[in-house]
């Protein structure tokens, strides 16, 4: 079985480098140095200890008795990246490529954010390291998820709002190109997810693929054979990747993708790429693209900032087109519903993100064997959408 | 055949002057607007005109640029409907067209199809932002096959010498010398460098050299002509064509700027 992606970036037709002649030095630069440093041993070792030092690594793979009695199918086990330092897998990207940063003699990052969770974790790693960092984030997700900007402030990022487009994370990648094009040879953009040019895609996935390692092994330790099927919610596609990676030789493990279906598919007014998408480049990658017929990219939505991004990672592409990974939605009542059942049933107050996902276990466990095993990938926390959803309920905090 | 853009260069080279090239918006505010404006930029003596295609998520240009692209998609501007523009420019100006388009709007169209239309248009050169050298092999396999347009690449200050070279031997147009590491619509930087850089890529290719970003005045015009083949002026066009094309003098103001800008090239 060949491994993806190819030299070239390549994950069959998806992905490549499509950046100006600006960055391209810089793109062969961090690929150069990122092929350096996975097999260098020190640089390995650095990681794995920051990881369980001031990640809190490992999480634990929790079996969720009550969930799992509540829906009367698969034993439910939640990967619980929740319990990460800042509350998301983010942060897991965040310290290898702030380790990197270190290694390229830069002295300053930037990123963009669409929940906050990224900007959170990159101005966590920030700090930790002593780089300056400046965070993009669309100013409607600025509104949305203010306690994460207040939080980004907090631990010295410089946060600006992006009014352009949507005034979303689509607007707040663009922008964060932009920086980086001006300030490439001081700054390192410090992405989220699983997108952008080669080597972004290959290395946040070989950076988040822990997630999948320790499940693994988790998994095996606690039940002696791997689960049946694995769920998690697609935005970029980066913490999906991360469970999912390390299972994709394991033809007999299924692989569920939850997007964002909005108001619904048929409402238009939805992030499911695998839906209402076509190849097509955006931010420096092929992919599956939310855009008209004439290739202008379409305004999307969803209840989560996290998932309301119109490209998925170029690695989704390709497992979609191969078939190997199998790509639903979920819509906002369903993540709402969702979000609630997890709260109730097991103490854990999922990010509205992760809610998608729970969303897709609700639906697919009753319709499995009760001996049969399903890990869904908790990626995130909720507490930074207490505020948003007592909103939208009209309760006043 | 020698396409119009070499044509244009090698006839600019015999007077000793250098080549103005204005670029801007299609369809902001309207294509109506947009063909008089190309007629009028011809007539005041620019040598070759770049076309920007609007596109909703423009990576490598500034806030000028960017809102020029929301005015032209909101007036409903298409790839198609540009092309129809250049058909009809076409019956009336022989100047040499380029399209500034990033890679999905003509990715969308079919990269066969774009070239072939664009072609038969008389479109004669296109420059696409996000498709480095490295991804360009089906683009110019397709431009190859139809005929045209000519690929025009664009080297910046952070290109190292290998990929100048790359470049320097794909280009068969001009090439597009970024003239600073940043987004259109920045400040020109000191010129010592610039010269420094577009010389050295002179010298490698034997090839013209035009370039653009932060150039907006006949004075800055002027300097980068002492070095360069051609002058690339953008952001500064596009601001004036938004501040202004409601006036009644509109046509003849940008003929002015225009004239004036040429004259600083002579």
């Amino acid at each position: 079985m060949p491994t993806y992606p190819n030299q070239r970036g390549r994950f069959g037709q998806f992905g490549g480098m499509y950046v100006p002649e600006t960055l391209m030095p810089a793109i062969h630069e961090l690929d150069l140095i990122y092929q350096k440093i996975k097999r260098d041993k020190a640089f390995q070792l650095e990681f794995q200890t920051c990881l369980k030092n001031f990640v809190g690594r490992p999480t634990p793979l929790y079996f969720a008795e009550r969930l799992t009695k509540t829906l009367g199918g698969a034993k439910i086990y939640l990967k619980r990246e929740d319990l990460c330092h800042t509350g998301a897998h983010k942060i897991n990207n965040t310290v290898g490529q702030a380790l990197l940063t270190r290694r390229m003699k830069k002295k300053r990052v930037i990123a963009e954010t669409g929940a906050g969770q990224h900007g959170v974790a990159v101005a966590t790693v920030a700090a930790m390291f002593g780089l300056e960092a400046e965070i993009y984030m669309g100013t409607e997700d600025m509104e949305r998820q203010s306690l994460n900007v207040f939080r980004m402030r907090l631990l010295g990022s410089k946060v600006t709002g992006v009014n352009a487009g949507s005034r979303t994370l689509k607007d707040a990648i663009s922008e964060a190109m932009r920086d980086w094009t001006t300030n490439v040879a001081t700054t390192h953009y410090l992405l989220g997810s699983v997108l952008g040019a080669h080597p972004y895609p290959m290395m946040i996935r070989d950076f988040q693929s822990v997630i999948g390692r320790e499940a693994r092994k988790q998994i095996l330790a606690a039940e002696g054979r791997l689960p049946h099927c694995l769920v998690a919610c697609v935005g970029g596609g980066s913490n999906s990747i991360g469970l999912f990676y390390p299972f994709v030789k394991d033809t007999k493990v299924k692989m569920v993708g939850v997007e964002a279906g909005g108001l619904g598919i048929e409402s238009g007014k939805h992030a499911a790429r695998f839906s209402g998408g076509k190849p097509g480049v955006l931010h420096g990658t092929m992919t599956y693209l939310l855009q008209d017929q004439d290739g202008q990219v379409n305004p999307t939505h969803s209840v989560s900032a996290g998932l309301d991004y119109p490209a998925v990672g170029p690695e989704h592409s390709f497992y979609h087109d191969t078939e190997r990974i199998h790509y639903t939605s979920a819509t906002d009542q369903e993540a709402l519903a969702a979000f609630d059942l997890l709260s109730q049933t097991e103490g854990i107050i999922p990010a509205l993100e992760s809610a998608h996902a729970v969303a897709e276990v609700v639906k697919l466990a009753p319709t499995m064997k009760k001996n049969q095993i399903l890990i869904m990938n908790l990626s995130g926390r909720g507490d930074k959408d207490v505020q948003q959803i007592a909103e939208m309920r009209g309760i006043p905090l | 055949m020698k396409n119009r853009i070499q044509q244009t260069f090698n006839d600019l080279q015999a007077k000793g002057e250098k080549a103005l090239i204005p670029y801007i918006m299609a369809g902001d505010p309207s294509l109506e607007v947009t063909e008089s404006l190309v007629l009028t930029l011809a007539e005041a003596g620019a040598d070759l005109i770049e076309l920007g295609v609007p596109f909703s998520d423009p990576i490598a240009d500034g806030p000028v640029i960017q809102q020029a692209a929301e005015r032209a998609l909101k007036s409903g501007t298409t790839l198609k409907k540009i092309l129809s523009t250049v058909r009809s420019l076409r019956t009336k100006t022989h100047v040499p067209l380029i399209f500034m388009a990033y890679y999905n709007t003509i990715l969308t169209m079919g990269l066969e199809n774009f070239c072939q239309q664009a072609v038969s248009a008389g479109v004669d050169g296109v420059i696409v932002p996000d498709v480095p050298p490295e991804e360009s092999d089906e683009l110019c396999q397709a431009t190859k096959a139809a005929g045209g347009p000519v690929v025009i690449f664009l080297l910046a200050p952070t290109s190292t010498p290998p990929r100048r070279k790359d470049v320097i031997q794909r280009t068969h147009g001009f090439i597009y010398y970024v003239s600073l590491t940043g987004i259109t619509g920045a400040q020109l930087p000191d010129l010592a460098q610039v010269k420094k850089n577009v010389q050295t890529i002179q010298k490698i290719g034997k090839k013209p050299v035009a370039v653009g970003f932060g150039i907006a005045t006949p004075e800055q015009a002027h300097n980068v002509a002492q070095f360069a083949d051609g002058v690339i002026i953008g952001s500064a066009l596009v601001r004036n064509i938004a501040e202004h094309h409601q006036d009644p003098d509109f046509l003849s103001r940008i003929k002015t700027t225009t004239v004036n800008l040429k004259a600083a090239l002579r």
